[in-house]
């Protein structure tokens, strides 16, 4: 017992080194990640106004995690009184952390549902909740083929690979729709994810939309449909599709680029096949209506869109906060960091990291509606 | 056989005179101070099973209140919808087969791994990969299961064909190609997982097999493995079991690597090679993130959790019993 006891000293003494060794070395690694938002911060800079002191709390959506690190990173450079704390809790939490009354604004993937608004009465005193967009995303369709490197998909075939109708690649819709590429027979392995999620969310709202007549389910965060694999987090679908041979996934566009996964362009009924990009996606959402009343700025996305080069599988996330009735204690920073994000500076600052910006006449309304807060 | 019943005057001390925590009170103020420490220690982790239990009981109820599905039989866990559906036939199903899986895989390579150490290795190879094993406890699970889903999975597609092709006849070895995310292959890393709890305390069991037996049967022209099967195996035998259980708990209860190396899903798919499926643990993590505090969501977690938390009493509870039954043996007092 006594050797055994020593044994169990010096296992965990050489663990412990394995672990911190391992710390130190990634430490190192991530720095480099950073980079591409400095250059960014330098020249926004100048263009914040800060106003306000203090601490402001937030938390919600992680599609727009992303987003928010390079805006508060440029804003915080800018204006060292304000400490912003964005928590990535996801869109849910982030609402009902708001509704409480604990956070001065919440990211979310979907707008406010009406039984929301009214919740958020009692948090805005004079007021209500309302939607701000400020950050859109293309939704790429990522895929691992051997021998094709240009896969065109229409809404209705992505429908039924992820429904798993379509079992193998060379199967007569895929063919279609590549009469030039060498598909191989290998059997389709659909990825999706395993946890709630904003992007599936959002997907399947696409394929329900573009697909009625192949994708039945009702769109939800949770996925709905039988059969394929799963993976957690838009990381895991990217590193699955990387990973396996016929492969197909979904996730946002930074997971693909990062990971160098190619991407699905899609068949919209335009006169070329669109490919998954920020601008793309921006061309789609100046399709959008908003639909929200009063200051709410709720939208309703145009996945049908025809239009020349623009990708319709996209997402927006909102900010929600009050349009009256918001924390004094708060008010000044939050209208001015949200200013910051929706001004030109901010947008801008978006697309080097695979978002979309929002399109002029949105982003026009968006920065009315945040001088209106109160 | 007859060995097996060798009085305990052998190596191992008897253990009667060690306790006589029941008969007389202490005197000395040192002795009086450290029952208190003791009983206070023993009531404290008492008190911190009894909290877990109550507040388990508790939260679970709300969300067993609103539930519309069956909760043991429902094959599906959607707790966002109005109103609630959740079960957990699926977490049940997977907990207990990916357990079992890696139980099979893990139990006779431990045996081997200690009875090597304890008895086959010179002295100087045993010490060193006595570490080995431990630090392999020492691995944080994480580590494990990014290790899985980088390298074991794509590595096991090979082993998976082959299964495929001499056992698929029995239905639960067929494999439909794609990745090897499966109940089988998270029970192949929760084997390596728990490899080191089995192999450690099997190894302090078969150490203290009595060197008189091993000798006389030595003198009596036994080869090693007479020895082994004759006196060292039945004298561990309930050591082994019981470490077996403890590998069991830590087994059902592993999070963080089933949840890296599974393909989850809420059915149960016919083959043991075909992804899907899911665990108590693992589904907890993949769904505590979004689980909103405004409906049921971390209440069914919890819910689940509470059965988990049973289950693992259960099988706990079941190795005391077999230890009990020869505690004079057990290596875990020793």
């Amino acid at each position: 017992m006594k050797l055994q006891r020593t044994n169990r000293l010096r296992a965990l003494a050489a663990g412990a080194l394995a672990v911190s060794g391992a710390l130190v070395l990634t430490a190192c690694g991530s720095d480099d990640n950073s980079g591409s938002g400095d250059d960014g911060s330098s020249k926004a800079a100048s263009n914040i106004k800060c106003e306000g002191k203090g601490n402001l709390l937030a938390s919600g959506s992680s599609a727009q995690k992303n987003a928010m690190d390079v805006w508060v990173k440029n804003y915080q450079a800018a204006c060292p009184d304000t400490q912003i704390n964005y928590k990535p809790t996801g869109s849910g939490a982030g609402i009902q952390e708001f509704l409480q009354g604990k956070t001065a604004f919440a990211g979310s993937d979907s707008a406010l549902e009406p039984e929301e608004v009214t919740q958020s009465k009692k948090v805005c005193k004079s007021g209500q909740g309302i939607d701000l967009p400020l950050v859109g995303g293309p939704i790429a369709v990522t895929y691992n083929v051997s021998g094709v490197d240009n896969l065109v998909l229409d809404a209705d075939t992505l429908a039924k690979i992820f429904d798993s109708k379509i079992t193998k690649w060379d199967d007569a819709a895929i063919k279609k729709l590549n009469p030039d590429a060498n598909l191989p027979s290998t059997k389709i392995q659909a990825f999706h994810r395993s946890d709630d999620s904003g992007t599936t969310d959002n997907f399947t709202k696409y394929l329900n939309k573009a697909a009625p007549n192949s994708w039945k389910y009702e769109p939800a965060k949770k996925w709905a449909a039988e059969g394929g694999q799963s993976a957690d987090g838009s990381s895991g679908i990217a590193t699955n599709v990387k990973q396996n041979d016929g492969a197909i996934g979904y996730a946002e566009l930074s997971y693909a680029t990062g990971n160098n996964i190619p991407t699905v362009k899609l068949d919209t009924g335009a006169d070329a096949p669109v490919e998954a990009t920020t601008a793309n996606a921006s061309k789609a959402i100046a399709e959008a209506k908003v639909v929200g009343k009063g200051n709410d700025l709720a939208m309703d996305l145009n996945y049908t869109t025809k239009a020349a080069g623009a990708y319709p599988m996209v997402l927006v996330t909102y900010e929600v906060a009050c349009d009256k009735g918001n924390d004094k204690a708060t008010l000044a920073a939050t209208k001015s960091f949200l200013k910051y994000a929706a001004s030109a500076d901010g947008q801008k600052a978006l697309a080097d990291i695979d978002y979309a910006p929002m399109p002029d006449e949105i982003i026009t309304k968006v920065r009315q509606t945040i001088d209106s807060l109160a | 056989m007859s060995i097996d019943s060798a009085p305990a005057s052998a190596s191992p001390p008897p253990p009667t005179p060690v306790s006589t925590a029941g008969g007389k009170k202490p005197t000395r103020p040192g002795d009086r101070v450290f029952l208190g420490l003791a009983r206070g220690s023993g009531i404290t982790l008492l008190v911190i099973m009894a909290a877990i239990a109550v507040f388990l009981t508790w939260q679970a109820t709300k969300a067993l209140g609103e539930n519309e599905g069956n909760f043991l039989t429902t094959f599906e866990w959607d707790v966002n919808a109005e109103p609630p559906v959740f079960g957990i036939a699926v977490l049940a199903f997977g907990t207990v087969v990916s357990s079992i899986i890696a139980m099979v895989l893990a139990v006779p390579v431990s045996i081997g791994i200690a009875l090597f150490i304890s008895h086959y290795a010179p002295r100087k190879l045993a010490t060193p990969l006595a570490y080995v094993v431990d630090l392999l406890a020492a691995v944080p699970s994480i580590v494990y299961g990014l290790w899985g889903a980088l390298f074991l999975v794509p590595h096991l597609t090979g082993l998976y064909e082959w299964m495929d092709e001499y056992l698929g006849w029995t239905g639960i070895f067929e494999y439909n190609g794609g990745a090897a995310r499966s109940l089988f292959t998270a029970g192949i890393l929760l084997a390596i997982m728990i490899l080191p709890v089995v192999t450690n305390v099997s190894r302090e069991v078969f150490k203290q097999s009595p060197k008189m037996q091993e000798e006389a049967a030595l003198a009596l022209g036994a080869t090693r493995w007479e020895v082994i099967r004759m006196s060292v195996l039945p004298f561990g035998r309930s050591g082994v079991i019981s470490a077996s259980m403890l590998g069991l708990g830590r087994a059902l209860g592993e999070t963080m690597a089933v949840a890296t190396v599974l393909s989850p899903s809420f059915l149960i798919a016919p083959s043991l090679l075909d992804p899907g499926g899911g665990t108590f643990a693992q589904n907890i993590a993949a769904s505590f993130k979004e689980a909103s505090p405004a409906g049921v969501g971390r209440e069914a977690l919890i819910a689940s959790g509470l059965v988990l938390f049973v289950i693992t009493l259960l099988v706990n509870g079941l190795a005391r019993l077999i230890i009990a039954r020869r505690k004079e043996y057990s290596g875990a007092n020793a």
